[in-house]
């Protein structure tokens, strides 16, 4: 090989070359700046409207299962109001109708072996999604209610939820083969949780209920003025990537 | 084969910081450069305005930005008699997917490494006597130097931090110490591109208590600048906002570090240079006599087979997939643990941390004011910083105050030990602690051992059919020392700051599992050094076995430091770019002798 005798002396490509990129996903050979991109579609989220149709939890005994489940894991009470009142279960459908709820991102392939990866890994691992894992998971529950308490799990007393809710999480409640009752807890507790704190725009943490509880002022830009101000209430007022509906 | 490409003189693999930096200095030696990215093209000012940037759920709890697994994982064991399972969920990993790569979303931390981490085989035996490293070895600790010096290294340091705009404070320049910079640090040739971060509440607080007790604090080194600065190659970039979301997302501000802001700008104007987005690369190809690659075969997005025909090439994607290409390219050989032969997947290593949190009643941390890599740190325990004598481990660890962010989902559970993590008891404890938490993270080095060691899977399969790497590694037991020794530091300096409701977590206390961990350093396999024997590469990251190729990343470190690994990743790459075109290209060939 030698070294080349001048610097841009190929002439294979002219520069200015323009490459348009609209928010597109596909290959493409860059060469000059790309100078008419836009916004990866990807990266604008949908707002999502609390209250519509759903479009996963479409039968209502587990709709009302799950709202029920939720309202337990955030009741409403002085630091604000219940998952379902702040569009938690919104934000579920959203989320279990979009990639996640399909695990678009997770490795699904077999084989499984159930033992040995829940050895490695400390959990035990799944090749379902979570929408599947809710499909189930939720007719389980419902399923164990009518078994134990001859009534639906929505209808079972507050006390009577948080009940067996503690003995999914501890491990000391069997949903049946189908059904990993703890991974399930774990599952509806983190997605729960994620609603009412997740920006607006996702369909819960309504009025930014869930922000305020702690005191986080939400989407902000710039910090630079309060850096230096140590152990101060800032009073800032709280701001989400759009204003929710 | 479907897409042929004209020739170019040089392939790129992987377009992030490495890659990039290769990259840039190639083509401003004139020669022809394609570079081939896996993932998108994706740029600040349309994928990551301040109107998108500051999303948890989408970017941090989602990782919309990350590799996903279904597109390519890496399956783990602890030790060679278990079977190997697929990581199919999030978890310590954390690989680019995008042009920019891992340094699109990096946090930023920007550190040399010491002069030690380049040299613990020679100065563990200088220091303690051949018999420790003797012993050490016997144990079967893979102890070897780097065949580079931190001296040595020190151009090369300087040069990337121009590049990317580094805020700090010197604490050794030319061997002159600097109060309030880091006293431990290697000798530095001149200042930090910028002024450091200011302090959080916390770090003033942290800043405070180490003082009270003797030790030697400073604010770490950050790829979020304090202030504008117009680095080498005239790309401008802005002062960082503090705006709390940095690691995971991109920086809508021209403020992070990234090949984004500090390269990405010139290196896309420059007429010799082409990048293949949403392209992958599949493995190299040899020439007929084995001993150079003509070569990489790729696959695009939608599924097109193709060739680019390459005088050199360089792999500069994450650690794991420099390794995996090595293998899949069948360049040198498996390393076995059993033979103790090969090279490629040797001294695989990662980093041994644990981190103390306590809460300070009627405080206001304000953590929602952060940057990925503000923090205020002492390295007075750091690599061989101080004596070991009459302990029995070698190296150290950083133990940071930290204020990196306030997002709210990840920190749900950083509550007062005993709180329930539901209910309305959740709700009161979580009101009553996000305000009052200040987090200590020690981040410690990471021998290399015998049994540590990354090899393609014999089940598991990528989309495209290739094996998946496999992992096999535990904590060995010099660094589950070390760790002790240090968690037990870091806990004093909580208790000594007055907080109450301390917890700790020495993550090297239990067997390693990806989804537990609290660090994405995965580092090795593919290592340099002066003895072919014990490493893959030569000190110029030239492939022992294939002089053509070059491997660049993570990858090269045959043990790591107590720090994030990105700026020596960055340094390796200016060294070997320039070993390639001041050369290599002159002479074709080894450009050492092994």
């Amino acid at each position: 090989m030698n070294r080349r005798e001048a610097l841009w002396s190929l002439g294979a490509l002219a520069a200015g070359t323009t490459t348009v990129l609209a928010g597109k996903s596909s290959a493409a050979e860059l060469s000059g700046f790309p100078a008419q991109t836009a916004q990866s579609a990807d990266h604008l989220t949908t707002p999502v409207r609390r209250g519509g149709a759903m479009q996963v939890l479409t039968n209502e005994t587990d709709r009302k299962t799950v709202t029920a489940v939720f309202d337990r894991l955030i009741p409403a009470d002085d630091n604000g109001p219940s998952a379902s009142d702040a569009g938690c279960v919104d934000f579920l459908d959203a989320q279990l109708a979009g990639d996640y709820g399909s695990g678009k991102a997770l490795y699904l392939q077999g084989p499984l072996r159930p033992e040995n990866e829940e050895m490695l890994m400390g959990s035990p691992q799944f090749l379902t999604s979570p929408r599947e894992r809710y499909e189930t998971g939720l007719k389980a529950l419902e399923a164990y209610a009518q078994a134990n308490d001859n009534a639906a799990f929505h209808a079972l007393s507050p006390d009577r939820i948080d009940e067996i809710l503690s003995g999914l999480e501890a491990g000391e409640i069997d949903l049946g083969d189908d059904v990993n009752g703890q991974a399930f807890f774990e599952l509806m507790l983190q997605n729960a949780r994620e609603g009412y704190l997740a920006d607006p725009i996702y369909g819960g943490n309504k009025d930014m209920a869930g922000w305020k509880m702690i005191g986080f002022p939400g989407a902000r830009y710039d910090y630079r003025p309060y850096i230096d101000r140590h152990n101060e209430d800032l009073g800032l007022t709280t701001v989400s990537l759009i204003p929710s509906n | 084969m479907t897409i042929e490409r004209p020739k170019a003189d040089v392939v790129i693999v992987g377009l992030g910081w490495a890659g990039s930096v290769m990259a840039e200095e190639l083509t401003r030696a004139g020669l022809n450069v394609v570079a081939i990215e896996r993932g998108a093209w994706r740029d600040t000012s349309t994928d990551f305005p301040p109107a998108v940037d500051p999303d948890e759920l989408k970017w941090h709890t989602r990782r919309s930005m990350l590799q996903p697994m279904s597109v390519e994982t890496t399956t783990f064991r602890n030790n060679s008699g278990q079977t190997a399972a697929p990581v199919r969920n999030w978890n310590a990993y954390q690989f680019g997917w995008n042009v920019g790569g891992a340094g699109t979303h990096w946090a930023g931390m920007s550190w040399r490494f010491t002069p030690w981490d380049f040299q613990v085989a020679t100065q563990t035996a200088e220091r303690y006597g051949s018999a420790k490293l003797e012993s050490l070895r016997a144990e079967g600790l893979h102890l070897q130097d780097w065949g580079v010096t931190y001296e040595d290294m020190e151009p090369y340091y300087d040069r990337f931090e121009r590049i990317a705009g580094t805020s700090g404070k010197a604490g050794n320049i030319k061997g002159q110490k600097f109060e309030g910079g880091n006293v431990f640090e290697g000798p530095r040739s001149r200042e930090y591109p910028t002024p450091a971060l200011k302090d959080s509440a916390w770090m003033a607080k942290y800043r405070e208590t180490v003082n009270g007790m003797g030790y030697h604090p400073f604010t770490i080194p950050a790829g979020n600048l304090s202030q504008a600065y117009v680095n080498p190659l005239g790309v401008t970039m802005g002062p960082c906002t503090y705006c709390g979301f940095c690691d995971f997302h991109g920086c809508g501000n021209f403020s992070k570090s990234s090949p984004q802001a500090c390269i990405l700008p010139v290196l896309m104007r420059r007429p010799n240079f082409t990048v293949l987005t949403e392209t992958e690369v599949l493995h190299g190809v040899k020439h007929e006599d084995g001993k150079t690659l003509k070569g990489v075969n790729f696959v695009t997005r939608e599924g097109e087979e193709g060739f680019q025909e390459a005088d050199i090439v360089v792999f500069t994607a994450y650690q794991m997939d420099n390794v995996r290409l090595m293998l899949l390219s069948q360049v040198g050989t498996q390393y076995d643990p059993e033979t103790q032969t090969g090279t490629i997947g040797r001294n695989y290593n990662y980093q041994t941390c644990a981190s103390v949190s306590g809460f300070f009643p009627g405080a206001k941390m304000n953590p929602f004011v952060g940057a990925g890599a503000l923090g205020v740190q002492i390295d007075d325990f750091n690599g061989d910083n101080f004596d070991h004598t009459g302990l029995n481990f070698i190296g150290g660890a950083g133990i940071m105050g930290y204020s990196t962010d306030g997002r709210p989902i990840a920190k749900m559970n950083g509550l007062r030990p005993g709180s329930k993590r539901w209910g309305s008891e959740w709700k009161e404890a979580y009101a009553r602690d996000y305000q009052e938490a200040g987090n200590i993270f020690v981040q410690g080095t990471s021998q290399s051992t015998r049994d540590a060691y990354l090899s393609l899977d014999p089940t598991y399969k990528d989309r495209h059919g290739q094996p998946l790497l496999r992992t096999t590694f535990d904590w060995n037991r010099n660094d589950r020392d070390m760790a002790a020794y240090m968690t037990a530091k870091a806990k004093e300096i909580m208790i000594e700051a007055g907080a109450e409701g301390i917890s700790t977590d020495n993550q090297a206390a239990e067997s390693w599992n990806p989804y537990k961990q609290h660090s994405s350093h995965t580092i090795g396999g593919a290592v340099m050094g002066a003895d072919r024997s014990t490493s893959a590469l030569n000190p110029y990251l030239q492939s022992w076995d294939c002089h053509n190729l070059f491997v660049v990343g993570a990858s090269a470190f045959p043990n790591n430091g107590g720090y994030n690994p990105t700026v020596t990743v960055g340094a390796l790459a200016v060294r070997a770019a320039q070993a390639i075109h001041e050369k290599y290209v002159n002479n074709p060939a080894p450009l050492v002798e092994g």
